[in-house]
């Protein structure tokens, strides 16, 4: 299973890349291969508040669905394009290509803490 | 060339591919010349016919009978589908429910024009009311799922005469998904309680969550591990001591008639899938029928109309303020109705008995028979079905979809699976009376092939099916490039 | 016993494999208390020919279409069914065949889901169909609930014009979660008046019309539509099947939801059931679609093929996040229908359509030159109108259905207080002989002085 380092995880399977003042989000290895093959994504819009914890959309798979939970708050400032017509990227690339939102951050600082690192995400899916 | 040597797999066309201008398969009686004409205002008049079919008869007639050769069903061989109760549909139920003095009734008859069908709906309330031991019926509910809704309405109609709504409803964790989806339109939430590890209703959890917001409990019984939930009568007593209400889910009611009844375990109120315990045919997915059937107190409550008799006439009661009003806009699927007391009658009060005493034996010899290869979730003797996991097959890298899958190249329909989602890669076997014990063994020969196919060749079973009608169908892409109609743009 | 194959014997070699003694021994788990020690109170098992025998008495009790002339509508109506859907919809293959569980092995009843959805976006001029609802007033609930996930709103407006008992069951269903509904009046039986709009606003989840409607009257609906939908509010049309060869369809005149009863396309009357709910949405509401959705695909080798599709909309996996509870769909009836509808073509359903609205106009026309009786509205009707009869409708029904005749139903009947009403509908298999005896039945009923 692929758990890249220079990511941050949660326990809900979410991880979370920052890049500049952006944080990129998106679900795990371990996630996309419990749900199978993804269908569609219900994404938030643009402009919304996410909060940590919270979910703020949903992922259907052919016989699953399941909610996205960020693992930041801020503000949603782009969702994927792609996801629309291919969702399926999630499963194939789901650390690039198949992100979900960028989110500004509003208190990383503070809400990193309660992020796991590469290690102990590992940890926890391998338990 | 169009065709070629028949081979195992085919596509078929639609019939809209059939279709050949001018062509039709309907003749309308006629219309004397003398009757005036019907006159549209243009701006009401449909510009473009819609685009069905057309097709003469015989072409209809042969499509349809080759779409048919398709399906897999009961009459044609086993169909052991947990939870569903795939019986044997005898053929006379149809016969009586065409009668045209059944058929040929309008719903919006007076009563003293149907007094034959209200006679038959009284018979069958009578036969229900018996054998699940409650004190009163609607027959309204057209499903299971509609039944529980039902129900759940008359709970809420019934704490808020009390005056305390209340807001919650407890379900156990092997619930069907229609509890849950019942509950929140019946304007309530749900609290889901882990099952033990026997697989029954954790009654400490129970006693946790039970408070002055809870409006009741549903559940399944026997569950839908197939085991009897032993410690019903305690469990419904903290139920109703903490003033709650409490639900039989009657899907799995083919294992109870004559043996224990809903009534006297004190459940308030329970449904009855006509379309499974008594037999009327599933039709590739309905029509079902759910009856509910209720204690006293809740009677007040039942939608309306109800049966009534008055001296020897029988009539529909409409006057009922307390009522939750109706569900159905009629008085259920009567042809269901009709169907289920043949089969009441064609059995009587002993051969239901025998119907459920068959359905537990035939369940548990399979239980006892296919347990040393494939994994039982709880080793006990079971009611009408036997739950299995698929764990010591997926150790050999075949997961439980592999072994349905394979299971229709034998031409037997496989269990349920993957529910109830507590048991992992389950298989949820239900054999039903209906089946001799040559076909049990039969199925368990098979079984025990996959088995040894596991072993020997999991890559054969992770392509299966190789002899069916298609092959593995996309069902992702299906969802994700959604193709749900022939024509792709709309025609006014 | 005929139905349970195992004798005695089997049951012995069982039980003996099982490694018990005795059946009782299974059931070691039910309590001794909660036993039923006796046999049910129910009689003994009937022969075949007993159930044929009994059975049959209790049907011969009732009057029925077979009989006598029946012009009894309201969602459930005379058609003919050609013997094709019958012999066709009695096939093992398609009766006793369950859910589509296993696609690879249930293609029969797929396509024909599918080609049935493909057919009611035909009929409805929408473009997407689910494969059916238990009745209309249910399909009617459905649209309710789907309205109110949409908007996020929670209140109502439908007009007097739309079916009755329909509105009894959509609140019924929706009652619980706080919707509230506001019934616009139709003094004139027409619902293009301005009294609903006056009920309209930004809080209105959906406007719900019936097309033709109650009474029998085609509507024009389209100003109406438009209002509605500059509040933000979906509209709902309650559609009858049998129209949709000769009216605009809903789609065109802008629904955002189409419900109607498909009873009569290939089903009996039945006393009210299994009966036939059609549902067809708009693109955007898709994902919010109740109930079974059969999408074409294809298998490993390229095959096109088909399979339930969107099932994450449903409770089986959704479960409390469901947009509803429904798990089966009217799997006969709608394949029935779609039987019918192929045999009709375009130009059966629209044969059907004139059919029946011509012999209306007829009945219409002599009915209103017979002393004592009206017709209760102007508009042009379709298969369907309200018959203003001397005295209580209940009672020339009853003089009626005493000389052959099942004359139309009673408005009492809907719990409306006009006692004189009586809703009277005409299908293609109304024949002269028995229009014209309704018309001199009723003038004798009307000279006779029995009032």
């Amino acid at each position: 299973m692929n758990i890249p380092a220079g990511y941050l995880y949660t326990k809900e399977h979410e991880w979370v890349k920052i890049e500049g003042d952006l944080a990129l989000v998106g679900i795990t290895d371990f996630a996309q291969g419990e749900l199978g093959d993804v269908v569609f994504v219900q994404l938030p819009d643009v402009g919304s508040k996410a909060k940590q914890g919270d979910s703020f959309g949903t992922i259907e798979a052919v016989k699953a669905v399941a909610d996205i939970y960020s693992p930041l708050s801020g503000d949603v400032v782009e969702v994927n394009p792609e996801l629309a017509g291919t969702p399926e990227i999630m499963n194939r690339e789901p650390y690039t290509s198949g992100w979900i939102v960028k989110i500004r951050p509003s208190n990383f600082d503070t809400e990193k803490t309660h992020l796991l690192t590469p290690e102990a995400y590992k940890d926890l899916t391998s338990a | 060339m169009k065709r070629d040597v028949t081979s195992l797999q085919s596509e078929t066309k639609l019939i809209f591919e059939h279709s050949h201008e001018g062509r039709t398969g309907f003749q309308a009686p006629p219309t004397p010349d003398s009757l005036p004409a019907f006159e549209l205002p243009a701006e009401l008049q449909r510009k473009n016919a819609p685009r069905l079919p057309e097709v003469a008869e015989s072409t209809a007639v042969r499509h349809y009978v080759n779409l048919s050769t398709r399906n897999h069903h009961i009459d044609r061989d086993f169909y052991p589908l947990g939870s569903c109760t795939m019986k044997y549909n005898p053929k006379i139920n149809d016969e009586v429910a065409a009668l045209p003095g059944f058929a040929g009734l309008s719903p919006w008859q007076p009563a003293s024009t149907v007094q034959g069908a209200l006679e038959l709906l009284g018979e069958l309330s009578d036969a229900l009311l018996e054998v699940t031991g409650m004190d009163n019926i609607t027959l309204q509910p057209a499903a299971g799922a509609q039944g529980e809704f039902t129900a759940l309405l008359m709970f809420r109609a019934y704490h808020m005469k009390k005056g305390n709504v209340r807001k919650r409803i407890v379900i156990p964790d092997s619930a069907h998904g229609t509890n849950p989806a019942s509950i929140v339109l019946a304007g309530y939430g749900v609290t889901q309680l882990p099952s033990d590890s026997n697989g029954l209703m954790d009654i400490e959890a129970l006693k946790r969550t039970l408070d002055e917001d809870v409006a009741g409990l549903m559940i399944t019984n026997p569950n839908t591990i197939g085991l009897f939930e032993s410690n019903i009568a305690k469990i419904i007593d903290l139920v109703h001591d903490a003033g709650g209400l409490v639900y039989m889910d009657g899907a799995n009611l083919n294992a109870l008639l004559g043996i224990s009844r809903p009534g006297d375990m004190g459940f308030d109120a329970c449904h009855i899938n006509l379309h499974k315990t008594f037999s009327t045919p599933h039709g590739g997915g309905g029509p079902g029928s759910g009856p509910v059937a209720i204690k006293e107190k809740l009677a007040r409550h039942l939608p309306v109309p109800v049966l009534k008799k008055n001296g020897d006439l029988f009539v529909w009661d409409w006057n009922r303020p307390d009522s939750i009003g109706s569900v159905h806009t009629y008085y259920g699927n009567f042809g269901m109705h009709v169907r289920a007391l043949a089969y009441i009658r064609s059995l009587g009060g002993n051969g239901l008995h025998a119907i459920s005493e068959n359905a537990i034996i035939n369940a548990n010899y399979l239980r006892k028979k296919l347990s040393p290869t494939y994994q039982i979730y709880i080793d006990k003797p079971c009611m009408h079905e036997a739950v299995f996991s698929g764990n010591n097959q997926k150790a050999k890298g075949v997961r439980t979809t592999d072994i349905a899958k394979r299971l229709l190249d034998y031409g037997i329909h496989p269990p349920t699976v993957y529910f109830p989602l507590i048991v992992p890669e389950c298989l949820m076997i239900e054999p039903t009376e209906s089946e001799t014990k040559e076909t049990l063994d039969e199925f368990i020969e098979v079984m025990q092939q996959i088995d040894r196919e596991a072993t020997e060749t999991p890559d054969l079973l992770k392509h299966a099916p190789y002899t069916t009608p298609v092959r593995r169908l996309d069902e992702a892409g299906a969802a994700r490039n959604l193709n749900i109609r022939y024509f792709d743009n709309a025609n006014a | 016993m005929r139905y349970i194959p195992n004798t005695p014997d089997d049951r012995s070699a069982m039980l003996r494999d099982i490694g018990v003694s005795s059946f009782e021994e299974l059931l070691e788990q039910v309590p001794a208390s909660l036993r039923l020690n006796r046999p049910l109170k129910i009689a003994d098992g009937q022969s075949e020919w007993q159930v044929r025998r009994d059975l049959t008495h209790m049907s011969e009790k009732n009057l029925s279409a077979m009989g006598h002339a029946c012009f009894m509508g309201a969602g459930s109506y005379d058609h003919y069914v050609p013997a094709a859907v019958n012999a066709l919809a009695s096939r093992s293959e398609y009766v006793t065949a369950y859910t589509p569980y296993q696609p690879e092995v249930a293609q029969g009843t797929l396509q024909v889901i599918f080609e049935f959805q493909s057919m009611i976006c035909e009929l409805f001029g929408m473009p997407a169909a689910n494969a059916s609802m238990y009745d209309g007033g249910t399909a009617l609930s459905e649209a309710i609930a789907m309205a109110r996930a949409h908007t996020k709103r929670q209140r109502i407006v439908w007009t007097e014009a739309v079916h009755p008992s329909y509105r009894r069951v959509a609140e019924t269903n929706n009652i619980a979660l706080g919707m509230t509904f506001d019934v616009a009046p139709c003094p004139n039986g027409s619902q293009s008046n301005d009294t609903i709009s006056m009920l309209l606003g930004d809080d209105v989840a959906a406007l719900v019309v019936q097309y033709p409607n109650f009474f029998g009257i085609i509507d024009d609906l389209k100003q109406l539509v438009d209002r509605a939908h500059s509040h933000g509010t979906l509209v709902v049309f309650v559609t009858d099947p049998m129209a949709m060869g000769l009216l605009k369809s809903p789609g065109q005149l802008g629904a955002d939801i189409v419900v109607g009863e498909g009873q009569c396309l290939g089903n009996y009357m039945s006393y009210g059931g299994p009966y036939l709910g059609l549902f067809a949405a708009s693109s955007e509401l898709v994902r919010l679609m109740p109930g079974r959705i059969v999408g074409i695909t294809k298998d490993v080798d390229g095959r096109r093929g088909f399979v339930l599709t969107l099932q994450t909309r449903e409770q089986h996996i959704r479960r409390d996040k469901a947009t509803s509870n429904i798990c089966t769909n009217q799997g006969l009836l709608a394949t029935r229908a779609t039987f019918y509808m192929s045999m009709l073509g375009p130009t059966g359903l629209k044969d059907i359509g004139v059919a029946s609205a011509r012999r209306t106009q007829y009945l219409m026309k002599k009915l209103e030159a017979v002393p004592g009786f009206s017709i209760a509205h102007k508009g042009v009707h379709f298969r369907e109108f309200l018959l203003k009869v001397p005295g209580d409708a209940r009672l020339f029904f009853k003089f009626m259905s005493e000389n052959g005749i099942l004359a139309g139903i009673p408005l009492t009947k809907f719990g409306m207080t006009d006692e004189r009403g009586l809703l009277v509908a005409l299908t293609e298999t109304r024949t002269l002989e028995e229009m014209d005896k309704y018309v001199a039945l009723a003038t004798g009923y009307a000279t006779g002085g029995m009032k």
